[in-house]
């Protein structure tokens, strides 16, 4: 029960992150951060007491191993957070270029 | 970087001291055949074809590191980058496509499956190991790139 | 008959890769590359409907996996009805692109964005798995973020900034959902878990997760309380990209998903019903009255957009047949006549140079095309008789006063008053009233003198010209004949709720 506990601190970590900060790079920290705390969420999920790996050998049985389904899905969901990811710090880097600041009080041509 | 064995004859200037570049020279062959080790064992061992990508990759970044990104991009260019990654994506496809012939879309097509714990085995799923690391490596490599020369076209970051 | 489901994906893909591969040294071969591949999508997506009505529900198996534990990809009714609307505005616009993207130095990449993000929206709508769909939810919006940051001008860097971190929030969002649904039904196929959550019962965990896919889904969709993206999102991208990301997008990736997930996954309840209804009319009126203060061209349209999402989701919410009927009408509806006024935005922003409402004004004796094709949109989106328009929202709010919804109904009507209203002003503006000798700027400078000012080259003129006639005669699609196979039967597939399951699992044997 602690450990999906400290999976929503961590979460809420992140969000708060987002929202509160005023820096582009804190606010992109703060999304994988969060991208995180889901991804641990979605791996203890599959989780069972006792249990191991789910690797396959030739020389023993399994018999209680963990889910290896959210194992999976959560490498993809790494990948696609990668993509994300450094989609974020290009634009982030190219806003650099452009406004001079990552300070997100001082990024204001859209309003309205 | 003029001189042609870059590797060999490393310019002082450029990259990081000589102990970085010594040891960058002895392990990076290392690295980059671990990544095709774990990416030609991917149906039979953990790892696979994302893994093993990432692993080649940072065998590449790890040169561009020690010795700067001209002899970086002298072994794998941009252009030749951009090649694979295409590449790879459609050649995971067309893999994907050949499926029908036998029926179905991602339909492992090969009669017989092999054998567990073979090398040669797991039909067309070595073969999309191969593709997805074409891909994931090229991919991440000009990811790298781009952020690193601040020159950068803004590029589609495909999740595959 | 079912090797055609993943065409829709396959074509898109192949077409993104060839055009990266191959088009960066051959000019011509992008623009040729995308037209085609948009025009074999609409053959297929317009074949789809006659199979639909021919055998029912086609799940496809991908891999050969049998379903539980494997890949499908379902399409029923619903899914045709999406597939048209999307790639048919898909193939106009990028048959328009071919001369606006001109200006742009790689029209490669555009084209392999925008192939990938209708690869990511084809794939959502087809989809039968969960996690299948979120993983192409998010190859379509990352493709979209990068569309958005098109220009690389400081504005749009900015617009597609705050875009990808909401949006990735509410992706967040949406995978949580998705990780609460499968720790409690353990499967990940949609029709599977419809199953198990009739078996198990839908407790708590049910509605905490609807919540969560209203804010991820919703975020998509820019309904009320999480539109903030929209109004610099969509404005800030090259003008077919806002046609895209404001006729079909928002749709696939926010509408679609929420009604697919409300209905047939977990079956509407009254709790998601009023949430809805209250979101639905909270868009309608909150979009309408910002749009009416806006100046700059495509930000009305922005707003305005929030505004018929509005309509389709009160549509959706009610719930009768007829409501649903006519949302997914002025779904339909919405996205030919949304994407036709983003196009004219951009002919116009093509030859003036400006998007400034102030600036502009007696251009219809100049740009004939775009004046009257814009005259029929603005008649048709303010609901004005002999448009589509009219009648989708006349269904929406018949239905809403048949349900006993008279608050909503009213507000229904009042709303679309407004849009008249601030339609009107913008036909005035623009293409009425007094022709000013040259546009200027506010400090003075002439941006482009009045004789220089033409229609725009044929492949920007074809397209508006087609989806404008299609404004004219889409009224005619909820004659008998016509609904049919194609507003009706998306109507039953939803209608069918929680028997989606069953339906999917019967056409397993097929």
């Amino acid at each position: 029960m602690l450990l999906y506990f400290l999976c929503l601190v961590l979460f809420s970590i992140g969000i708060f992150c987002i929202l509160r900060k005023r820096n582009l790079i804190k606010i992109i920290i703060g999304i994988i951060i969060a991208e995180y705390a889901v991804h641990l969420f979605f791996a203890l999920v599959g989780y069972r007491a006792e249990g191991r790996s789910p690797i396959f050998t030739p020389s023993e049985n399994i018999f209680n191993m963990v889910d290896p389904l959210p194992q999976a899905l959560v490498l993809t969901a790494i990948v696609i957070g990668l993509a994300v990811t450094a989609m974020m710090v290009a634009i982030a880097i190219r806003i650099y270029d452009k406004y001079g600041t990552f300070d997100i009080t001082k990024i204001r041509k859209l309003h309205g | 970087m003029n001189n042609k064995k870059e590797a060999a004859v490393p310019d002082p200037n450029k990259g990081m001291t000589i102990i970085v570049k010594t040891i960058t020279r002895l392990t990076v062959g290392l690295i980059l055949l671990y990544g095709i080790y774990i990416l030609s064992h991917g149906h039979v061992s953990p790892g696979g074809g994302f893994a093993g990508g990432v692993i080649v990759a940072l065998s590449f970044i790890h040169i561009m590191l020690a010795f700067g990104k001209d002899v970086a991009l002298k072994k794998l260019s941009m252009r030749a980058a951009s090649f694979f990654e295409s590449l790879g994506a459609l050649l995971f496809l067309l893999i994907a496509v050949i499926g029908f012939t036998g029926g179905s879309f991602f339909l492992n097509f090969f009669a017989d499956k092999g054998e567990p714990f073979k090398l040669f085995s797991a039909g067309i799923i070595p073969l999309c190991n191969i593709a997805i690391s074409l891909k994931v490596g090229a991919g991440l490599f000009s990811i790298f790139v781009i952020l690193v020369m601040l020159k950068f076209t803004v590029d589609g970051k495909k999740g595959n | 008959m079912h090797n055609i489901i993943p065409i829709f994906v396959i074509i898109p893909l192949a077409g993104a890769f060839l055009t990266s591969l191959i088009g960066k040294k051959v000019k011509g071969v992008p623009d040729m590359l995308g037209n085609l591949s948009t025009a074999c999508l609409l053959i297929a997506s317009l074949l789809s409907i006659s199979f639909v009505s021919k055998c029912g529900v086609l799940v496809y198996k991908v891999g050969a996996w049998v379903p539980p534990i494997g890949i499908t990809m379902v399409m029923d009714g619903f899914t045709s009805f999406m597939l048209v609307t999307v790639n048919l505005v898909a193939f106009l616009v990028t048959v328009y692109s071919v001369n606006y993207m001109e200006k742009f130095t790689s029209k490669w990449t555009f084209y392999t964005l925008f192939l990938l993000m209708l690869a990511g929206m084809n794939g959502v709508i087809v989809t039968g798995d969960m996690f299948n769909l979120f993983v192409f939810m998010e190859i379509a919006s990352v493709a979209s973020y990068a569309l958005v940051a098109f220009g690389t001008e400081e504005e749009e860097l900015e617009a597609s900034f705050k875009y990808l971190i909401m949006s990735t929030v509410g992706s967040l969002f949406v995978l949580l959902g998705i990780v609460f649904m499968y720790s409690y039904t353990s499967t990940l196929n949609m029709a599977d878990m419809a199953a198990v959550l009739t078996q198990k019962g839908a407790g708590n965990i049910t509605l905490f997760t609807g919540v969560l896919f209203l804010m991820g889904f919703g975020l998509k969709a820019a309904i009320v309380p999480f539109h903030a993206w929209l109004p610099d999102a969509h404005p800030s991208a090259p003008a077919p990209i806002s046609a895209m990301l404001s006729g079909v997008l928002i749709k696939s990736l926010g509408i679609y998903t929420i009604a697919r997930i409300f209905y047939n996954v977990f079956g509407m309840g009254a709790k998601f019903t009023e949430v809805l209804l209250i979101f639905g009319a909270l868009s309608m009126v909150v979009g309408a009255l910002l749009a009416s203060g806006q100046w700059d061209f495509k930000r009305l349209l922005a707003y305005s957009s929030i505004s018929q999402i509005g309509y389709i989701i009160l549509g959706l919410a009610i719930g009768t047949p007829l409501a649903i009927l006519g949302a997914l009408f002025h779904l339909f509806n919405h996205s030919v006549f949304k994407s036709l006024l983003f196009l004219n935005s951009g002919a116009l922003e093509y030859a003036t140079g400006t998007r400034d409402m102030r600036l502009m004004g007696g251009l219809k004796e100049k740009m004939p095309v775009t004046g009257r094709t814009s005259f029929i949109a603005s008649m048709s989106i303010a609901g004005v008789p002999p448009f589509n328009g009219f009648f989708s929202k006349l269904i929406i709010i018949f239905a809403a006063v048949q349900a006993g919804y008279i608050g909503y109904a009213f507000l229904a009507a009042l709303v679309s008053v407004v849009t008249l209203a601030y339609f009107a002003t913008v036909q005035k503006n623009v293409f009425f009233g007094s022709p000013s000798g040259a546009l200027t700027a506010s400090d003075g400078k002439v941006t482009k003198k009045w004789d220089d000012i033409k229609e725009p080259p044929v492949f920007m003129k074809v397209p508006v010209i087609i989806l404008a006639i299609i404004c004219i005669f889409g009224g005619l699609l909820i004659a008998p004949r016509f609904s049919q196979n194609f507003l009706k039967a998306a109507t039953d597939a939803l209608m069918a709720g929680k028997d989606y399951a069953a339906t999917v699992f019967g056409g397993l044997g097929l």
